[in-house]
C-alpha cells in the first residue's frame, strides 16, 4: 500500500529518537506474541517463561480434544457466515450511498455506522431478547448476525471508499456498449471492488473469530465458539493449552493477511 | 445483418426542443439540431454551455426534461443506454482497466451475444483498423495515451453502430499528437461512414475536422452552420470570438442609413464605419476585426481618415509565419477592452517593421468589420412547463 506513497527525505530517514521510539512501540506490541508462541511448545506442566524445553504436549491437548475442535468448527461456521453476510449487505449499501443522491442519505449512512458508537454488550443484550423470543437463541446463524451487525459499519465505510475509487464512467462506458445495469456491475464494477470486498470480508472473518461478547450471550451449548471456549477454559484454570490456541489464532491471522497480500500482488492490471 | 449495416452507414439524427432543467438551472434549453447521414457534427462550447449535457442526453445517461431524439427517424429519448446502440467514446476513455485491450474491445460484442469465433476475428480486424494489431494482451495502464484513446474508438465501433459519439476525446493528449489523430479519426469516420457527434472545447479541433459546427452557450445553439459559415459568417460576437482570434470592438449604433452604412460609435470616442442589415440607431453591437485584416502603418497625414485608428504599439510577439502587434487605441493606460491585435504576415525575410513605443495606424476596410449582436444566449428564457416556477 504504501510503496506509491511519496514522502519527503526527512521523512523517509528519520533521525535517531524517531527510530528509537518506533522500535519500542514495535516491540511493545510484538511483546505478546513473541512471549505466547514459545510458550505454547513448553515442556512445563504450568505457564512459565522462558520454556524449559520444547513439547507439542499442548498442541496435543487443543487439537486432541473434542471440545476445543468443535468450537473451532463452530467459529468457523459463525465467522464465514458472517463475513458473507457483511459483504453483501455492505456492498449493496454502498452503492446507493456512493452512485446516487437521495435525500435520505446522511441519516441512513449513520443509522449504518450507529453499531461503531453503541457498546457491543449492548447490541448483544438486545439481539439476545429479540432471538430469544423468536427461538433462535444459542444457534450459529443467532451469532453470525450479531457480528455482522457489529462490523457492519467497517465494512461499509471499506466499501464506500472503494466504489468512490471506480469511476462512474466505466459503468456509462458499459451500458452504452450494451451492458444492463446488472452486467455492467457484475462485469466492471464487481471485479475492480474485488480488492474492498477480500478486504472486508476478511476483516469481518477475523473478527468474527475474536469476538468474545456476541457470542457469550447468543451461544449456548450447541454453538460455543472458540472465543468462549477460551473464556471459560481461563476461568476455570490458566494453562500453556492457551497458548497454543492462541498460537492458532495468530497463525491463523497472519496466513489469511499473507494470501490476502498475495492476491492482490497477482493481479497485473492494478 | 452486419452485412445490412455495411451498407446503410450512418444515420441521421435529429434533436427537436431538447431541455434539459435542474431546479434551479437550466443546462440545456430548447435545442433544435439536425445532423445528416454520415455527418462529422462538432458541438463546441466553453465549459457550463450545455454540450456534454447535450451528448449525454443522446447517449442516454442524462433523461431529458422534455424533447425528442430522433435517430433514424425513431425517437430514442426514452430507452435506456444500453438499447440505444451508439458509440461512445468519452472523456479520459474509461477503459475497462482489468480487462486486456482485446477484452475491452470484446465487450460489446460479449454483451451482443455474438458467437466466439466470429468476436475473435471482428476484434482483430477493429484493431488493425485503428493501428493496434499485436497489442491486444496488454492491459490499458501498459499504453500510451494515445494508444488507448484507439482502444476506446475501437471499442465503440466494433459492434458497427451507425451513431459515434465523442466527449472530448483528444482533450488529454498533448498537441502534436491530437492534431496527428484529429486527421486519422476523420479519415476513420469517412471509411466506416458512420454519423458523428463530437464535444470539444478547441475551436481549432472543430475547424479540422467538423462537416457541420454547432456554437453552444448558455444552453442555447448561438450558431449552427458549415465551419466557413461560422468563420467567415458568425452570426453572433461570442461565436466571432470563439471561432479564432478577433478584435471584437463593442459600441452603439449611432446612424444607420438606408443603404446598409453604419456609424458606430467606440466608448473612446472613436468612430467605425461598416456595412450591414438589420441593425438600428441605438442598438448595442460588436464589430469583429480579425487580426489578418488589419494593417498596420505609420501615422502619417494630420487627419484620421475613415475606419483608421491612430494607437501606440504595447506589444509585439513574434510568430515565425507572422508578427502579432498588440495596439493601444485607449486615451488611458492599455486595457484589453482597448487593444487591437493585428496580424501582419511577413513578407520575405522582412523583419519587424514597429517597436514597442512606436505610434501607428491601424486600417480596415468598411467591409472586413462584421456588425454582430452580442449574443444570443443574453436573452434567455425557461421552458414553457415551468415558467411559472422561476
Amino acid at each position: 500500500m504504501g510503496s506509491d506513497v511519496m514522502g519527503s527525505d526527512a521523512l523517509l530517514n528519520p533521525g535517531l529518537p524517531v527510530r528509537v521510539f518506533a522500535w519500542i512501540m514495535l516491540a511493545f506490541l510484538m511483546a505478546p506474541v513473541l512471549i505466547i508462541i514459545p510458550v505454547s511448545f513448553s515442556s512445563a506442566q504450568y505457564l512459565s517463561f522462558p520454556p524449559p524445553g520444547f513439547s507439542l504436549q499442548w498442541y496435543e491437548r487443543f487439537l486432541g480434544n473434542k471440545d476445543w475442535l468443535a468450537a473451532i468448527w463452530v467459529s468457523i461456521q459463525v465467522a464465514t457466515l458472517s463475513a458473507v453476510l457483511t459483504v453483501i449487505i455492505a456492498t449493496l449499501a454502498a452503492i446507493p450511498l456512493v452512485r446516487s443522491d437521495f435525500s435520505r442519505k446522511t441519516l441512513i449512512y449513520g443509522l449504518l455506522l450507529a453499531p461503531m458508537i453503541v457498546p457491543v454488550i449492548i447490541t448483544a443484550i438486545a439481539l439476545y431478547f429479540i432471538f430469544a423470543r423468536i427461538g433462535m437463541g444459542g444457534t450459529v446463524i443467532a451469532i453470525a448476525i450479531g457480528h455482522t451487525i457489529v462490523v457492519m459499519p467497517i465494512a461499509v465505510v471499506v466499501l464506500s471508499a472503494t466504489l468512490q475509487g471506480v469511476d462512474s464512467r466505466l459503468e456509462n462506458a458499459a451500458m452504452s456498449l450494451g451492458a444492463s445495469r446488472f452486467q455492467a456491475f457484475r462485469r466492471v464494477t464487481l471485479p475492480l471492488i474485488a480488492p474492498g470486498i477480500i478486504s472486508a470480508g476478511l476483516f469481518a472473518f477475523l473478527t468474527s473469530f475474536d469476538e468474545l461478547v456476541i457470542p457469550l450471550f447468543l451461544g449456548g451449548p450447541n454453538a460455543q465458539t472458540l472465543a468462549v471456549r477460551i473464556w471459560n477454559s481461563v476461568m476455570l484454570e490458566i494453562e500453556p493449552t492457551i497458548a497454543a490456541v492462541s498460537t492458532f489464532l495468530i497463525a491463523l491471522t497472519v496466513l489469511i493477511m499473507v494470501a490476502a497480500n498475495l492476491l492482490k500482488k497477482a493481479r497485473r492490471w492494478a | 445483418m452486419s452485412h445490412i449495416k455495411d451498407v446503410t452507414g450512418g444515420t441521421p439524427i435529429v434533436l427537436e426542443s431538447l431541455w434539459k432543467t435542474y431546479a434551479n438551472f437550466v443546462a440545456v434549453s430548447g435545442i433544435d439540431l439536425s445532423v445528416g447521414a454520415g455527418r462529422f457534427c462538432t458541438v463546441l462550447g466553453p465549459s457550463g454551455s450545455g454540450k456534454t449535457t447535450t451528448l449525454m442526453m443522446i447517449a442516454g445517461f442524462v433523461a431529458p426534461t422534455r424533447g425528442r431524439i430522433l435517430v433514424s427517424g425513431r425517437d430514442i429519448a426514452a430507452l435506456p443506454p444500453q438499447k440505444r446502440n451508439l458509440g461512445v467514446v468519452f472523456q479520459n476513455y474509461a477503459l475497462f482497466p482489468h480487462l486486456t485491450v482485446f477484452d475491452n474491445v470484446a465487450f460489446p460484442l460479449i454483451m451482443r451475444r455474438v458467437p466466439q469465433a466470429e468476436i475473435a476475428q471482428r476484434v482483430e480486424r477493429m484493431l488493425e483498423t485503428v493501428e493496434l494489431a499485436g497489442l491486444g494482451g496488454r492491459y490499458p495502464r501498459e499504453l500510451s495515451g494515445g494508444q488507448q484513446q484507439r482502444v476506446a474508438l475501437a471499442r465503440a465501433l466494433v459492434f458497427e453502430p451507425r451513431v459515434l459519439l465523442m466527449d472530448e476525446p483528444l482533450g488529454a493528449l498533448d498537441k502534436k499528437l491530437r492534431s496527428s489523430l484529429q486527421i486519422e479519426l476523420k479519415a476513420l469516420q469517412r471509411r466506416l461512414d458512420v454519423t458523428v457527434i463530437y464535444v470539444t472545447h478547441d475551436q481549432e479541433e472543430a475547424l479540422t475536422m467538423a462537416d457541420q459546427i454547432v456554437v453552444m452557450q448558455g444552453g442555447r445553439i448561438e450558431q449552427n452552420g458549415t465551419p466557413e459559415d461560422l468563420y467567415d459568417r458568425p452570426a453572433t460576437a461570442f461565436v466571432a470570438g470563439f471561432m479564432g482570434d478577433t478584435n471584437l470592438v463593442r459600441g452603439v449604433v449611432m446612424a444607420a442609413d438606408k443603404d446598409g452604412t453604419l456609424r458606430i460609435d467606440h466608448p473612446t470616442g472613436r468612430r467605425i464605419i461598416a456595412r450591414a442589415s438589420g441593425f438600428q440607431a441605438g442598438d448595442h453591437v460588436a464589430a469583429s476585426l480579425r487580426p489578418e485584416c488589419l494593417s498596420i502603418e505609420s501615422p502619417d497625414g494630420p487627419e484620421e481618415p475613415e475606419n483608421a485608428w491612430d494607437g501606440r504599439i504595447a506589444a509585439v510577439t513574434y510568430l515565425g509565419d507572422a508578427i502579432r502587434y498588440h495596439v493601444a487605441v485607449g486615451e488611458n493606460r492599455p486595457t484589453l477592452a482597448e487593444t487591437l491585435v493585428v496580424k501582419a504576415a511577413r513578407r520575405g525575410t522582412e523583419h519587424r517593421r514597429f517597436s514597442e513605443g512606436d505610434a501607428v495606424r491601424v486600417r480596415w476596410s468598411r467591409s472586413d468589420a462584421r456588425v454582430l449582436p452580442p449574443t444570443r444566449a443574453d436573452a434567455r428564457i425557461l421552458p414553457p412547463m415551468q415558467a411559472g416556477g422561476h
